[in-house]
């Protein structure tokens, strides 16, 4: 079995009315994938496919209506225990709404450390808070600074820097890039790409960006309307797509020549 | 810390908008008058042994024909020194004043809270109580509520129980206000992204209102705050000179009014007039004072 499975995931959204009857809208239809330890399985897809949908599931802040998700042998759901939340992150799409403006970078980045108890004490919360910033390229200053004072890359830095403080083996990362410019996305990729191999992480990669995909992913996944309806390893997708949809989303993306 | 509190935008806006800077020294004057009152009032009014009735009808500045006696704002038909009744009056106000503003806003930021983030059912009952109360004027809900309690409570209670009824009846004609913004508010922050980080780490609905919803409602608060709290000394005023709110033994500037009103036409203009241009003046002050703390958080609006 691999570390996370995805297994027939289907999410139905109802609009509650008082006047009409409730209507359902599919953002999901049996979604099943799965991602091998250490590996980037990137979820491909244009806006409204389901891919958000099937993060927040991923990450229990949400319920399937249908399916289950695993992670690590654990059931993942909204009500699962704490414990287990410990091994899954994420980052987010918004370098803006992902981080409380009132809080201190120190804060922040401390809470998961102070909801899982990782860290005892005043002082070590102080010095774990100061290594994270330091592995994601920030410093230790930083720490009495709050989000406004930063750049778009760098509150995704503060981001990261936050979802690594539990320890995870997981990340989920939602469109982590897309708000950012060129040049900074760049820099946020290779980031996550030197954790990736430092620690052992695994990846659920969302984006709709395919030059992203290219440089991070090892298996890939195209989402349209809530159906999971292409999943191939990275190299075979580009050079053999099998669907038309994706054969029109490769054609769609800007080629970007390396020099 | 002070060195940075006084370079912030909060003093620059300050220094620089003349109306919210006078307002604020009024409003920082007035309520040290209030909270000083024993030390500043020449004499206590409410000691009857030291009221002379012949003392009664001074006008301002004028020695009393038969004492001989001073009053610096005139005195009353029964001889107390209105200077000093004004500053104790003040007093009754602006506790009466603090204390409902507090007691409604935390009703209508916790309401508004559980409302906002919980939403369904909790939303809907919430919301149709706050419409419903919304529909009447809150002069007419405090009296209802005045009326209430006065009926509940036994008779010999009543003049005790007058001032916390009275916070109470403003207290709870006052909080939709509340409730509605925070609500407001809350919708818009939940749906970002630093709740989903918070909640998929298994922090408890509670920990996320309290820690960071919360923080984030504040500043339209204080806004709302600072013009309820104009409202609710106005109410109690209203209330006072109705004749449903402060007792004559513990006059608030309503209560004054409405003596002075027996007088208007027999000319000691004086009695209600002191009274009426502080209570003018200090809800001027805080409204104002209100309306440049909403342009200074909401700069769209002006």
């Amino acid at each position: 079995m691999s570390f996370v499975e995805v297994d027939e995931v289907s999410r139905v959204f109802h609009k509650r009315s008082l006047f009409s009857k409730s209507q359902g809208v599919q953002a999901l239809k049996n979604v099943s994938l799965s991602i091998q330890q250490g590996e980037t399985y990137a979820l491909v897809g244009e806006s409204g496919s389901g891919k958000s949908t099937l993060a927040r599931i991923v990450v229990g802040v949400d319920n399937a209506s249908s399916g289950q998700v695993s992670i690590a042998g654990h059931q993942i759901s909204t009500s699962m225990p704490k414990e287990n939340r410990r091994d899954i992150q994420m980052v987010f799409q918004s370098p803006y709404a992902s981080l409380n403006p009132r809080w201190r970078v120190h804060d922040l980045v401390a809470e998961p450390l102070r909801a899982f108890g990782i860290t005892q004490g005043r002082k070590a919360t102080v010095q774990r808070v100061t290594e994270l910033l330091e592995q994601v390229g920030l410093q230790a200053d930083d720490a009495r600074k709050f989000p406004h004072q930063f750049s778009g890359g760098q509150r995704q830095r503060i981001s990261i820097a936050r979802a690594l403080s539990s320890n995870p083996k997981f990340i989920v990362c939602d469109e982590p890039t897309s708000a950012l410019d060129v040049s900074v996305q760049a820099q946020v990729l290779n980031l996550l790409k030197d954790l990736q191999s430092e620690l052992g992480l695994t990846y659920l990669f969302i984006t709709h960006d395919l030059a992203v995909v290219k440089t991070m992913a090892h298996q890939i996944g195209v989402l349209k309307q809530g159906v999971l309806i292409e999943e191939q390893s990275a190299d075979d997708l580009f050079a053999s797509p099998q669907h038309q949809y994706t054969k029109d989303l490769l054609a769609a993306a800007p080629v970007l020549s390396v020099a | 810390m002070i060195a940075r509190w006084l370079d912030s935008d909060f003093v620059y806006s300050l220094l620089r908008t003349p109306t919210a800077l006078i307002s604020l020294i009024i409003c920082l004057v007035l309520a040290a008058c209030a909270l000083f009152a024993p030390w500043i009032a020449p004499t206590d009014p409410f000691d009857m042994s030291s009221i002379d009735l012949m003392n009664g009808f001074t006008p301002p500045g004028v020695a009393n024909e038969f004492t001989g006696e001073q009053f610096f704002l005139g005195s009353d038909d029964q001889g107390r020194d209105l200077y000093s009744a004004i500053l104790y009056g003040l007093r009754v106000s602006l506790f009466v004043g603090f204390a409902s503003v507090i007691l409604a806003m935390t009703l209508g930021v916790t309401l508004g809270l559980l409302a906002g983030y919980l939403g369904g059912w909790v939303d809907a009952v919430i919301m149709r109580i706050a419409d419903i109360q919304m529909t009447f004027p809150s002069i007419l809900v405090a009296m209802l509520i005045y009326g209430v309690a006065r009926g509940i409570l036994p008779p010999n209670a009543r003049a005790d129980m007058a001032i916390t009824v009275l916070i109470l009846s403003i207290g709870l004609s006052e909080w939709v206000s509340f409730a509605r913004t925070v609500r407001g508010t809350t919708i818009v922050e939940k749906q970002k992204e630093y709740i989903t980080a918070s909640r998929l780490i298994g922090l408890s609905h509670l920990n996320i209102m309290a820690r960071h919803i919360l923080p984030n409602v504040i500043n339209p608060i204080l806004v709302i705050g600072t013009i309820t709290l104009a409202l609710a000394i106005i109410a109690e005023a209203t209330l006072s000179f109705l004749g449903v709110g402060a007792p004559p033994t513990e006059p608030s500037l309503g209560t004054l009014i409405r003596v002075g009103q027996d007088f208007l036409f027999s000319g000691q203009w004086w009695i209600i007039f002191f009274p009426a241009v502080t209570l003018l003046v200090l809800a001027l002050s805080f409204n104002l004072l209100g309306d440049w703390l909403r342009d200074f958080y909401n700069p769209r609006l002006s």
